[in-house]
């Protein structure tokens, strides 16, 4: 299964774009740390955070744009790995009980099924599976099991990942299939699709993950008055600011060509996926202080887990799902 | 023949560490690393861990470089992996362990410390487990004395501490149902026998404590 290549090419282009962008900083990180090096005069090129971020930003564009290429099944299957990762380093870092080491067995395995329902474009059982059968039967496991003692916390927790890692991650992968509704494909069937999909979700990620990024620069640039203090000092008012002015400017820039939206409402959409995103990561962040930990895992080096790098998605990927849902689709 | 066997055992324990093991490892379960790692190069050394699941020698296993896999040998309880056939074709050929008898039975001819001491000077690499057994899940049993006989009797061999959590939530004592959890891992400095047998044992003692303390877990009860 694979992509009509006519249809692709806005697809194509943005990757272009990547790469130039990714290569551009490659090559000046390269650069700075030899001149920093050879002023500390040992003339050793040493791998520092910002070559290490740069490094697992190649790995995720080329592991992310390959499975674009390779059509909607394979970006079900990415997701559906993502979200067990995800669900791992949720299950890894908060309270557990021992009680429920199967009704955590379950969770997992609301994982294949979820996604399953993606593959076959089940929109009915997709949007309802997590808040309603996951919601119900995994409490009924937890009375099996018998434990009492602090049921509702665990009940809570357990739901609580599985929404945010499972439920909000596999919207992302239903982007794909979402323009294909009502054409009657079947994706094992070899036939060639329109990349509709393929191109929403790329705007959705590219917008999220960049507006990550022109918020962490805009606030070492301009950062001064801290949001959230408590909950995490370094996102502040100029950061997001800055944040916000970049992603309503590419959101309008990509809206053409990406997504059924013209550039106004491009720019509207950029502006919410700005602030709904900046919301995902601290509350990432809030649940990580809570934990008592500063990153979700070790996956991607420099940036630390999968949830670290998805925070911000498993809130912009709803609302801009739905959004599009309502409006186009 | 035994020869032929042998090899046909060496390559079907290689095939069942690099399709099975490491993939479980690696992806399923996934492990967090909170030191360097430091582990031994070559043979003639003692890898010496904390014990909460059957997964502890799988992951230990599991990270020593292929070249060395024909001399790591887990030193395990032959009355618990030895009594079922199945099982102890298994133990013995396929993740190579070291039958010792814990209890002085009748089934033990050798003392345990003469098995592994011999074991070593043949340069393996040894994987104990100081506690004994798995016990509870997640919970660092008093280490036994034996570890400490091992290194007086071999003065010349490093021993390499590592503390693994996590993989007594993973799969505990008495449960086959394996759940992923990330699991953590550190490393100490290795050290040898120094002087006297208590200095050993308490240096390593002080040692998994450290470790131990080092990393943040959430709650599991």
């Amino acid at each position: 299964m694979i992509f009509d290549f006519a249809t692709m090419l806005p697809v194509f282009q943005v990757f272009i774009g990547l790469i130039a962008f990714l290569s551009l900083a490659t090559v000046t990180t390269y650069f700075i740390n030899r001149r920093k090096a050879a002023g500390e005069s040992n003339g050793v090129i040493i791998k520092n955070e910002l070559q290490m971020r740069i490094n697992s930003w190649w790995l995720m564009v080329g592991v992310f744009g390959l499975s674009l290429m390779f059509g909607p099944m394979t970006t079900i299957y990415l997701f559906a790995i993502l979200s067990f990762i995800a669900l791992k380093e949720y299950f890894s870092m908060t309270a557990t009980r021992k009680a429920d080491r199967r009704v955590l067995f379950w969770a997992y395995l609301t994982i294949p099924l979820q996604y399953y329902w993606v593959a076959t474009g089940w929109y009915g059982m997709f949007i309802i599976f997590i808040p309603i059968y996951a919601f119900l039967f995994l409490p009924f496991r937890m009375v099996l099991a018998g434990e009492t003692k602090n049921y509702l916390k665990a009940a809570s927790n357990i739901h609580w990942g599985l929404m945010l890692t499972v439920f909000t991650l596999s919207h992302l992968a239903f982007l794909v299939v979402m323009p294909l509704q009502g054409a009657e494909v079947n994706l094992s069937a070899g036939l060639k699709v329109s990349s509709e999909g393929a191109a929403l979700l790329l705007y959705l990620v590219v917008l999220t993950q960049l507006n990550d990024v022109s918020q962490f620069i805009s606030g070492k640039l301009f950062g001064n008055t801290p949001i959230a203090p408590k909950v995490s000092p370094n996102k502040t008012r100029g950061g997001l600011i800055g944040g916000a002015i970049f992603t309503v400017a590419l959101g309008s820039l990509l809206a053409t060509s990406l997504t059924p939206m013209n550039w106004w409402q491009g720019a509207l959409v950029g502006f919410g996926i700005s602030l709904v995103g900046f919301i995902g990561d601290i509350s990432m962040s809030a649940i990580k202080r809570d934990a008592g930990i500063k990153d979700t895992g070790q996956i991607l080096p420099g940036h630390g887990g999968i949830l670290d790098r998805l925070d911000s998605l498993t809130f912009t990927a709803p609302l801009f799902f739905h959004l599009m849902h309502y409006a186009f689709y | 023949m035994k020869y032929i066997t042998g090899k046909f055992n060496s390559m079907l324990r290689l095939c069942f560490f690099v399709i099975i093991v490491r993939p479980l490892v690696k992806i399923v379960i996934g492990l967090r690393y909170h030191s360097p790692i430091r582990l031994p190069e070559k043979g003639r050394a003692i890898i010496v861990a904390n014990h909460n699941s059957h997964l502890d020698t799988m992951v230990l296993v599991s990270m020593m470089p292929l070249r060395l896999l024909s001399k790591v040998q887990p030193v395990a309880a032959a009355d618990y992996f030895t009594t079922n056939p199945i099982m102890k074709w298994f133990a013995l050929n396929i993740i190579g362990i070291l039958p010792i008898h814990r209890d002085k039975s009748a089934a033990r001819a050798t003392d345990p410390i003469d098995l592994c001491q011999e074991a070593l000077e043949q340069g393996k690499i040894l994987i104990f487990f100081p506690e004994g057994s798995r016990g509870e899940p997640e919970e660092m049993s008093e280490l036994k004395y034996g570890i400490s006989k091992l290194a007086q009797a071999c003065p010349d061999v490093s021993v390499y501490p590592v503390y693994l959590h996590g993989l007594g939530k993973v799969m505990p004592k008495g449960d086959p149902v394996l759940v992923p959890f990330f699991c953590d891992i550190s490393f100490a400095q290795p050290f040898s026998y120094s002087q006297h047998k208590a200095e050993f044992f308490n240096q390593l003692k002080s040692t998994f404590s450290e470790l131990q303390h080092a990393i943040q877990y959430p709650e599991w009860d």
